[in-house]
């Protein structure tokens, strides 16, 4: 079946079996920044925007998107260029696989939320795992991101 | 899981028609919960287009369309405040925030998920379901009801009550399912107590409530007791999570939690 | 220093952030074939009769491979230098299956699908053996694990599969037994450490493809490309020279890939075909069929006087390694030698033990590599022993551990797999952070606890730990410096960068040794065409063997920059000032800038490259202290960690903020095996939990404070004075926070992990007794 939607910006049709999931059609259409790390929507590295909001590609089917509108990594990067700076001053990328994912729940946080609370930021990203950092490091780089310092 | 077919409906008549046309036929609401399944289903019927996702507040209700998504009834405002806000803060214990944007409220209800955060807040407030067929039926008949018919749930209604509540959820991190859960309300001076997670379906302390609800006044040394019994009435089970004991002692011990905290 | 010891972002995060493909699946060949594995079902095995003819004939199956494809040529998956202290005890495919989630056979097929409908389609008629599932059980069972008659040795490590042992080991300094007859307190107790996954979010990852000059090009998460290149034509019989491994982002290692995952089937799968192929594991794939932390029980003796001097140590260890023994002796050598010499001043100390066989998921190299179950262990004994003799746990301590300039007998007993090297501790701080971690978490107010309402209790609890920097006499490091035109430089290093930012540690040890910015050192790490040879990135020994390998390196291209610098001018070598950008001397200067333009367009054309090498004649020891703050629920034996103070001695840390991630990491995964983590298997064998719904790695909401902070140390024989920081952070937090549980409720966990559950059954049976 064929699906139209719109990928940061553009207009695309997608070729896809009724039972795909959108992690794995955004990968064979090249968006390779949509990482998989565990295709069972508890890791968050395949976080995408759907209508804006934050999602696990590889929880939703294809053929939902029909009409709407995803953003990847690749849709965002002056934000995402920001945000890395703040995480580098931080050190609160290690492996970076995480981060792309991380990118997106944080750009929806701050669309949602522009002063969340500390509480408010773990709760939002909860979603976004990490096994490299510790977490801390992330946290202080995205409530200095928040805070625009 | 595996999907033949796929048909966004434009009826919920036509969705019904398809839905019991075919054995292995199936509605698809957020469809992340299908996902970890291994089911063959053979089309797909996505009701999207049929502004299912609606939340409307009336004067005494909150009608929840069926496909409106955890994160919708989460952030909805005055259901916030319902029941001192007990569904909003339930939901937002499940996953993150991603998973919450997809799974749906209908999605959560019919499953009749044995670890659910969704239905054992539910439980003790005053819900009723509407069903595209079979009408409308009362979430805590639904929960007991051996119905195997296939219908289309199109609304969750949650009456608006002067009523203070409780849930917590026993869990290990953040993303973990619930070890048990348990929600307890007080509307005048009638107790709910509701315990999921056992880790079969969510169910009343009946005898519990009966005892509290009998008593003149729930002085400290009733809390305790209705703890006890609702101990010693429910079954708890064991699994790799945690013993049917542990379960029972933790139970327990958020009941009296509960209970101390909505008659204060 | 300029570029060393400072907080620089790391030369990748950006980029990846910005999602640029970088990991090994964004960088396969579209027109790959997808490679998946039949994997077994069942504990243990044999294959009576494979059919293959219904896969082969599905449309779009490109080849099945099963143990018939491949000759009996026994390896060892392990990823270790050469030879290997492991046994050779795995084939590529085997006859024989020993675990579920083992590989029975594999297909490649045009896509993922087709893949998977062909593995249903093989058919196999077994014959099930009964398996051993309970690794106390183990030894000198009548079931033999490895009964085939090609396995063998390297050298000697203990090695006798017929008792299903996979690796033995003893060793004793002094008498043990006579100096515990002269204790007044001897402790004894038993502990027991689970198996812990590495959970790094990258999946293990490989693809393969012959080049135009028909050699195989691997791409692979690895931890040890170079490694990967000897056993994948080692084991394949393939020429090493028509190989190419290049590691590209690792999302994650932890140790987990420092082992062989798919390199040898889809090597296979290309080798046979000539097309490209790919495998990406699954996460259930990595839960059960890569690689996971060796659970062992740890029987200890400990010997003391009143006066608080401990005076003797007996620890044995059984350790578990599942179905096939990479790193069985190393890592439970490790348990000992990484944590006995912390207390220095015994009269005698003995360590033995086995390592089993048993049919679960092979057991590996993971971050803290033995350390963390012998910390554990030990660290909790010294606290009950403490409380028999009426001992603070920290006098205790202060009193009997390593410091500066002093030594152990154990270094030079006891190395990986071999004997080990002498060394005295030119550089030990532990005194510093043990007192600094008092201030910080403010111990002497908290200890040992404090009463909260609502059923709720804090303790606090601490432990101290030790790691190395690389194996000594086995590591080995190189690296290459490249002047270009315009006066930037390449550095290319084997160093395998897996997250853990040794591309730019190594490349803010080039900039520091060059005198020159961050910027112009493009560093390129890991493609063994083009890089030199590195052992790769385990053993804590990055930072330490590798940059001094770049140091040198530095070192001499500096020095070839002065010397043409002396020609260019026409004066003598000794007479140049040189302070990175400019050469002096006397009136006379040419900047670097314009001296490699002279060198590569108009004089005395060369080019300048240069390759320096280093090898550790010793492994000094980071150390730090541990001190954790818990918050327990009385009425439901819950669990908060709430603060976790960690003050470490790594001599130099080259990058700050890169260090304190390291020491963070390491703290957190340490968390999650102290409280959160287990890898459970049914009562068959089959693994439970094979996903993050239900292994639980720590998210955010339990990480509540992580104070780091690092003592002022330098090691002379480092870069810069730096040691290694990559694993001594995962060590302490088992200990410390069994201690400090034990200080808030009185409960002592034995058993990793502490879960709620446990502590509640501690806290039952306390008021009980009463
Ligand atoms: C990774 C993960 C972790 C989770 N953890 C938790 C947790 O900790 N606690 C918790 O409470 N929940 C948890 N859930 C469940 C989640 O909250 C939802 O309940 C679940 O995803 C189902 O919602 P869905 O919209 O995805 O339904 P789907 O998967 O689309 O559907 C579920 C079932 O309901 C049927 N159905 C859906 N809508 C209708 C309708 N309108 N009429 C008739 N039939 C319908 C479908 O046919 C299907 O059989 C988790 C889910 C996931 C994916
Ligand atoms: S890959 Fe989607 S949540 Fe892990
Ligand atoms: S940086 Fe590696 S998973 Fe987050």
């Amino acid at each position: 079946m064929k699906v139209n939607v719109k990928v940061n910006g553009q207009n695309k049709v997608f070729n896809i079996e009724p039972g795909d999931y959108l992690l794995d059609t955004l990968r064979k259409e090249n968006y390779l920044s949509v990482k998989k790390g565990c295709d069972n929507s508890s890791c968050g590295v395949c976080t995408v925007l759907f209508d804006g909001k934050p999602i696990k590609s590889c929880s939703l089917l294809t053929a939902k998107i029909e009409g709407h509108e995803v953003i990847t990594v690749e849709g965002i990067q002056k934000e995402a260029d920001k945000l890395s700076d703040y995480f580098g001053a931080e050190g609160a990328d290690q492996c970076g696989y995480c981060t792309p994912g991380m990118a997106l729940s944080v750009y929806a946080l701050k669309e949602e939320n522009s002063n969340p609370s500390d509480e408010e930021i773990k709760e939002y990203l909860t979603g976004n795992l990490c096994r490299c950092t510790g977490y801390q490091s992330q946290h202080i780089a995205i409530r200095n991101y928040l805070e625009d310092k | 899981m595996k999907i033949n077919g796929y048909q966004t409906v434009k009826s919920l008549e036509e969705a019904y028609n398809l839905l019991n046309e075919n054995k292995q036929n199936a509605i698809v609401a957020g469809g992340a919960w299908m996902r970890l399944s291994s089911k063959v289903i053979e089309t797909a019927i996505d009701l999207s287009g049929l502004e299912l996702d609606q939340i409307v507040e009336t004067k005494d209700t909150f009608e929840i369309g069926a496909m409106a998504t955890l994160r919708q009834v989460e952030k909805q405002e005055g259901l916030k405040e319902l029941y001192n806000g007990v569904l909003s803060k339930a939901l937002s214990k499940i996953m993150g925030v991603p998973i919450r944007n997809v799974a749906t409220i209908g999605g959560s209800i019919i499953g009749k998920y044995s670890f659910s955060d969704v239905l054992t807040p539910l439980v003790v407030m005053n819900v009723e379901l509407e069903f595209y067929k079979k009408g409308i039926i009362s979430l805590e008949d639904f929960l007991v009801s051996k119905d195997r018919s296939k219908d289309i749930l199109v609304k969750v209604v949650i009456k608006k009550e002067e009523a203070k509540a409780y849930f917590h959820k026993m869990q290990k991190t953040g993303l973990d399912f619930a070890v048990v859960n348990v929600a307890i309300s007080k509307k005048a001076d009638t107790f709910k107590i509701a315990v999921g997670a056992r880790p079969s379906l969510v169910k009343f302390a009946l005898e519990a409530m009966a005892f509290v609800n009998g008593a003149k006044e729930v002085t400290e040394e009733v809390i305790l007791k209705t703890a006890d019994i609702a101990g010693k009435e429910l079954k708890f089970g064991t699994n790799s999570k945690a013993s049917e004991e542990y379960r029972r002692n933790i139970a327990m011990a958020y009941i009296k939690r509960g209970l101390r905290e909505v008659i204060k | 220093m300029k570029v060393v010891k400072h907080a620089l972002p790391s030369v990748d995060g950006k980029g990846l952030m910005m999602g640029r493909p970088a990991y090994t699946d964004d960088l396969a060949d579209p027109n790959s074939l997808i490679v998946k594995v039949l994997r077994s079902p069942h504990a243990y095995a044999k294959i009576v009769k494979i059919d293959t003819s219904k896969a082969e004939a599905l449309e779009g199956v490109e080849i099945v491979l099963t143990y018939k494809d491949f000759d009996r040529r026994p390896h060892t998956r392990a990823g270790q230098g050469f030879p290997e202290p492991s046994p050779y005890d795995k084939f590529v495919l085997d006859q024989w299956v020993r675990y579920i989630g083992d590989e029975t056979a594999c297909v490649a097929a045009v896509d993922e699908k087709t893949a998977e409908a062909a593995l249903k389609l093989i058919e196999i008629e077994w014959d099930i053996l009964e398996p051993i599932l309970d690794f106390e059980t183990a030894l000198d069972n009548e079931i033999l694990i490895h009964p085939e008659p090609e396995i063998f040795e390297n050298f000697p490590i203990g090695f006798d599969p017929k008792r299903n042992l996979a690796a033995a080991y003893s060793m004793e300094v002094g008498n043990v037994e006579d100096s515990l007859k002269e204790c007044d307190v001897v402790l004894e107790a038993q502990f027991y450490t689970q198996a812990q996954a590495h959970a790094a979010m990258e999946p293990h990852t490989v693809n393969a493809r012959m080049d135009y000059q028909n050699r195989l090009v691997l791409y692979t998460s690895t931890q040890a490309p170079f490694h990967i290149r000897r056993i994948v034509s080692q084991s394949l019989d393939f020429p090493m020279s028509r190989i190419r491994v290049i590691k590209p982002r690792v999302g994650g290692g932890f140790g987990g890939k420092q082992h062989i995952h798919g390199e040898l089937l889809v090597s296979t799968v290309t080798i046979k075909t000539g097309k490209p192929a790919k495998m990406v594991y699954t996460r259930k794939e990595v839960f059960e069929s890569s690689f996971q932390r060796h659970p062992m029980r740890l029987d200890i003796k400990l010997g003391a006087m009143k006066d608080g001097t401990l005076k003797a140590i007996n620890c044995h260890i059984l350790s578990d390694t599942g179905a096939y023994g990479e790193h069985a002796l190393t890592v439970f050598m490790v348990a000992g030698a990484k944590v006995l010499p912390l207390y220095n001043k015994v009269d005698s100390v003995k360590f033995y033990g086995d390592v089993v066989y048993t049919n679960h998921t092979s057991a590996g190299a993971y971050r803290g590599y033995g350390a963390i179950q012998g910390n554990f262990a030990i660290e909790s004994a010294i606290d009950m022993l403490c409380e028999k003799l009426g001992a603070d746990p920290i006098e205790f301590r202060e009193k009997n551990m390593m410091l500066k300039d002093e030594t152990s007998p154990i270094f030079a007993i006891m190395g990986e797999g071999t004997e080990g090297t002498a060394m005295n501790m030119e550089s030990c701080e532990l005194g510093y952070c043990v007192s600094r971690g008092q201030e910080l978490l403010k111990w002497k107010e908290k200890y040992p606890r404090v009463e909260l309402a609502d059923s709720k209790v804090r303790g606090v609890g601490m432990a101290i730990a030790m790691q190395g920097s690389g194996i000594p006499y086995i590591d080995m490091a190189s690296a290459t410096v490249k002047l270009n035109d315009d006066g930037f430089y390449n550095l290319l290093v084997g160093a395998t960068d897996i997250g853990q930012g040794s591309d730019t540690v190594l490349a803010q040890i080039a900039a520091e040794a060059l005198e020159t910015t961050l910027d112009k050192i493009i560093v390129y790490s890991s493609d063994s065409d083009l890089t030199p040879f590195d052992t790769g990135a385990y053993a804590s020994s990055t930072t330490y063997v590798s940059g001094n390998a770049v140091f040198k390196a530095a070192m001499d291209m500096k020095r070839a920059i002065v010397k043409e610098g002396a020609l260019a001018l026409g004066v003598k070598f000794e007479d140049i000032e040189y302070d990175g950008v400019v050469l002096k001397a006397g009136d006379k200067e040419i900047t670097l800038k314009a001296l490699s333009n002279r060198l590569y367009y108009s004089e005395d054309q060369k080019q300048l490259m240069i390759t320096n090498s280093y090898f550790g004649t010793k492994s000094p020891p980071p150390f730090m202290a541990g001190f954790a703050e818990v918050e327990i629920d009385t009425e439901t034996g819950e669990i908060k960690i709430v603060e976790y103070v960690s003050v470490v001695d790594c001599g130099t840390p080259i990058n700050l903020s890169l260090a304190k991630g390291q020491v963070e990491g390491g703290i957190v995964q340490g968390i999650g095996m102290a409280v959160y983590e287990e890898v459970l298997y049914t009562k068959k064998g089959k693994s439970i939990n094979n996903n993050f719904l239900n292994y639980h790695i720590p998210t955010r909401k339990e990480i509540n404070k992580l104070t780091t902070e690092f003592a002022e140390s330098y090691e002379e024989s480092g870069p810069f004075g730096a040691k290694s920081v990559g694993e001594i952070g995962i060590d302490t937090p088992p200990a410390a926070i069994a201690n400090a549980v034990y200080n808030a409720v009185g409960v002592r966990i034995q058993t990793l992990p502490i879960t709620p559950e446990k502590i509640l059954a501690g806290i039952l049976a306390n008021k009980a007794k009463k």
